[in-house]
């Protein structure tokens, strides 16, 4: 391994920060998605935390889209080849569809049931979507649909970087992570 | 090379573990969940795609709740201020059998929804009931089942219910209050209860147990015999001839009623404040894109309502869910109440 490999650059420390926010927050929001439709007593607690989350989130991602996509990212190990770079771009491309356009279809979701989505306990969003039981149905369906390729996209992304991390030990991690010895 | 994928299978482990746990694939299944909801009544009621789970034999209507402002000190939602705010709404019978024949025995339900679809929306369901027969989403599964008609004797099973109610006196106690209110001849002599318990808040912030009833102003057009829709049908005959009317009646609790308990009815000296009217002038058959494509979920409330802990309210609002998540993805049929087709 040549020092090259060790002196693996660190994206920006905003672009970490946003990073590890985002991770920790759509983890949560997929969790508490999963579990509040199978609960009745905290259904609607969790309901109430979920579309919080979730506005939360579109807002972040779109300070992080614009965050990311304004500056080259730092220059991957050179032990990914030439068609894995081409999937480490595809999959970045995936989440960050994925990030936007889940919590937007979730707001879209609820606007067709006619209602306004109450974030924070109080503060009722406007409707993005007009009252339509069939637009509902299919925005419902795709919600769902895009919470398990997350999961999927996510469990990609995490064992690639690990993989990469532990077995090639070519320092993957560390362009994200916070630590600084070598 | 044993350490990366060691470390690749705790994470998935954990991470397809958790989302597996958190969608009870996993791990224990104690507890109800709506899609137990969901499937009992399939297996009370049958399959009937498009329709309602529960309450699902209806009729549409609309109109208008004139404010006079007495509810204002209340709470500050602004459908009670003085003034006008729309309404739609849909008169249902209790049961998942969309094609049941009329009987006064079945409950009598009417969804509203004020100032449709605004930020600052209100959604009720009340019932011709004085008490809810059950005080937990448990009460309300088991008895489901207990009610379930035998094909053979065309009634629910006397044994099944006298089990439930032995097993449930707070649902037997409420029959007992329930029975004081007799079901009047029609819809539109009926008085409709809230039955839950929410919190009005006022300007200063002030918070107030509050239940609310709907106050008939008129008599019924009695139903005529014959046909499968007598009540439905003499609903539409009255409609199209006059409005109908409600006095909206809030009921104002103290910290020491029972608020939590939908089966317990408060003490009859409590403070009552007339609210205002609401004045129902259209009936149209259900059809997409009106209240048939409501979900009445109690927990549509405007700034100004607050629900309580209720355990009722948030069991209602997590299977009403289910249910229009079901029934918006499944194919229509047309509605037994054909408002075109009742003679006049």
């Amino acid at each position: 391994m040549t020092d090259d490999h060790r002196g693996a650059a660190h994206f920006p420390v905003r672009t970490r920060i946003l990073h590890w926010l985002t991770a920790i927050l759509i983890f949560t929001t997929l969790f508490i998605g999963f579990v509040m439709v199978n609960s009745l007593g905290s259904y609607s607690a969790l309901v109430g935390i979920h579309m919080t989350l979730g506005v939360v989130i579109l807002c972040i991602v779109v300070l992080r889209a614009a965050n990311r996509f304004t500056r080259r990212a730092p220059k991957l190990p050179d032990t990914v080849g030439w068609l894995e770079h081409k999937l480490v771009v595809g999959s970045e491309l995936t989440l960050y569809a994925l990030m936007l356009a889940q919590p937007l279809i979730g707001w879209a979701m609820v606007s067709a049931t006619g209602r306004p989505p109450v974030i924070f306990g109080s503060l009722r969003m406007p409707r993005i979507a007009p009252f339509d039981a069939d637009l509902f149905f299919v925005l419902r369906q795709t919600h769902s649909v895009l919470a398990y390729a997350m999961v999927a996209v996510i469990a990609a992304h995490v064992s690639a970087v690990l993989l990469h991390t532990l077995t090639l030990r070519d320092r993957m991690l560390s362009r994200m992570a916070f630590s600084r010895h070598r | 090379m044993l350490l990366g994928i060691g470390a690749v299978g705790a994470f998935l482990a954990v991470d397809l573990g958790g989302v597996a746990y958190a969608n009870k694939w996993i791990g224990p299944r104690a507890g109800l969940t709506r899609k137990a909801f969901i499937d009992r009544f399939r297996t009370v009621f049958g399959e009937h795609p498009g329709f309602r789970r529960n309450h699902a034999k209806g009729v549409v209507v609309t109109g208008y709740f004139d404010s006079n402002g007495n509810g204002r000190d209340l709470s500050r939602a602004a459908v009670f201020r003085s003034g006008r705010t729309s309404v739609i709404g849909r008169f249902s019978l209790t049961g998942g059998y969309p094609f049941v024949a009329d009987t006064p025995a079945a409950a009598r339900g009417l969804g509203l929804a004020f100032a449709f679809p605004d930020g600052q929306e209100w959604r009720t369901a009340v019932l011709n009931l004085p008490v809810f027969p059950d005080n937990s989403p448990q009460g309300f599964y088991d008895r489901l089942l207990a009610s379930k008609v035998d094909p053979a004797t065309g009634k629910p099973d006397p044994a099944a219910m006298s089990a439930f109610l032995a097993a449930h006196p707070e649902t037997a106690a409420a029959m007992t209050v329930i029975k004081q209110h007799p079901p009047t001849p029609g819809f539109a002599d009926s008085t409709y209860w809230g039955l839950n318990t929410f919190f009005f808040v006022s300007d200063a912030g002030a918070r107030t147990p509050v239940r609310w009833s709907l106050v008939p102003q008129q008599s019924a057009l009695p139903p005529r015999s014959g046909g499968e829709n007598v009540l439905f049908d003499a609903l539409i005959r009255q409609m199209r001839t006059d409005q109908l009317q409600w006095r909206l009646m809030l009921t104002v609790g103290t910290p020491q009623d029972p608020l939590l308990d939908a089966t317990l009815p408060w003490p009859d000296d409590r403070r009552t404040i007339d609210a205002g009217t609401l004045t129902l002038t259209g009936i149209e058959t259900e059809r997409a894109g009106n209240a048939r494509d409501v979900n009445f979920d109690p927990l549509v409330v405007p700034d100004g309502i607050e629900p309580s802990g209720d355990p009722l309210l948030s069991a209602r609002s997590a299977v009403y869910a289910a249910s229009y998540r079901a029934r918006t993805g499944e194919s229509k049929s047309p509605s037994a109440v054909q408002v075109d087709g009742v003679a006049t």
